[in-house]
């Protein structure tokens, strides 16, 4: 009973969690989503722990607490890999940023100097 | 101009504020008419100021995106100012510039022409793991470019104006993915590579690392660098 609580409790509050970022639009909507369907899968079985059992049989894993550890940490792995992806892609991003900024700044920097010379050269 | 060509020579530079306006005052001196671009990786010294100074255009990066990220800066900048050879040069003065013109013929019948150690003209000597790491990149390099290839890492290289189109879109900022990986890249796609040998220098600033534990980290990088891309697509 103890177990359940804490694990019922765990479910609840990363669902809060989840919640004040999204209220605080700190989190872009598609990770909130995810997140959100997650719990919606974590918070019953958190209640029920036993809730897989039958499942787990069928696959023949003993018991459904293995199950759930098993998907669980090929889950995160995705959403690391998923993460990474998504990194490289925002460094990319900001790599061709950081290009366009430098090629402006010596375009601004030519014509300056061309101008300067050209005021110098009426004067 | 050389021999009827527009000429950009691009320098990426980080923290080279040392030998930048004496390699910038080089290139200028021995080829007059030519354009110097000189690439400041996010330098945290007055390289780009002294660059300027020495009378190189500037393209100061806000942060460092390392050689290949400051190439394709190179390139983007040879593509939008309509120039026809551009010819990547190192800051610490080790690349001789009297090589230019030879390299800019030979881009007559190449596509990418890479000035190379190692080929005849030159002292300059390598051994253990760092060698190792050489011969395998020059044999499989080779193989892939179908021409001989021995200074796979050679930081002096001349593209034409298809090369400069295809770098200023394509050009990997990864660890010798400015090297390794856009050779395969660029012979995969049906350009004619060539090298030329020429003679390197002491450099003039900073002194390269002679460490037998770097040197094997960088033949196992070496190694997966040309094993990703090899099957990259």
């Amino acid at each position: 009973m103890k177990l359940t609580l804490i694990t019922g409790l765990t479910g609840l509050l990363l669902l809060a969690t989840i919640v004040e970022l999204l209220r605080r639009r700190q989190l872009r909507e598609k990770y909130a989503m995810l997140w959100l369907g997650v719990l919606l899968i974590v918070i019953p079985l958190s209640l029920f722990p036993r809730l897989l059992d039958n499942v787990a049989g069928f696959f023949g894993v003993v018991s459904g607490v293995s199950l759930v550890l098993f998907l669980g940490i090929v889950f995160l792995l995705l959403v690391c890999i998923h993460l990474s992806w998504e990194v490289s892609a925002l460094e990319e991003e900001t790599r061709t940023l950081a290009e366009d900024f430098a090629l402006l700044r010596a375009q601004i920097d030519a014509e300056r100097a061309a101008r300067d010379e050209l005021v110098s050269s009426d004067g | 101009m050389v021999n009827g060509k527009r000429v950009l020579i691009i320098i990426p530079a980080l923290n080279e504020s040392g030998s930048i306006a004496d390699v910038v005052g080089e290139v200028r001196g021995e080829l007059p008419g030519v354009e110097v671009l000189v690439v400041d990786d996010g330098s945290t010294d007055r390289t780009a100021a002294v660059a300027a100074a020495a009378g190189a255009r500037v393209a100061k990066l806000p942060y460092n995106l390392g050689v290949g990220g400051a190439m394709r800066l190179g390139y983007r900048y040879a593509r939008d100012n309509g120039y026809d050879v551009a010819i990547q040069i190192d800051a610490d003065g080790q690349h001789d510039p009297r090589y230019v013109p030879k390299l800019v013929d030979l881009l007559d019948d190449n596509d990418l022409v890479i000035g190379a150690r190692f080929a005849g003209e030159g002292d300059y000597s390598v051994r253990g793991p760092r060698r190792w790491a050489m011969v395998m990149l020059s044999a499989v390099l080779s193989k892939v470019a179908r021409t001989k290839l021995t200074d796979t890492t050679s930081g002096f290289r001349a593209a034409n104006r298809r090369v400069i189109e295809m770098f200023a879109g394509w050009y990997p900022a990864e660890y010798l993915g400015d090297t390794v990986e856009t050779l395969v890249h660029t012979a995969r796609r049906g350009y004619k590579i060539r090298q030329v040998p020429v003679a390197m220098r002491k450099r003039m600033a900073g002194t390269p690392s002679h460490s037998p534990a770097k040197a094997m980290i960088y033949l196992g990088r070496a190694f997966a660098v040309l094993t990703l891309a090899l099957i990259r697509r």
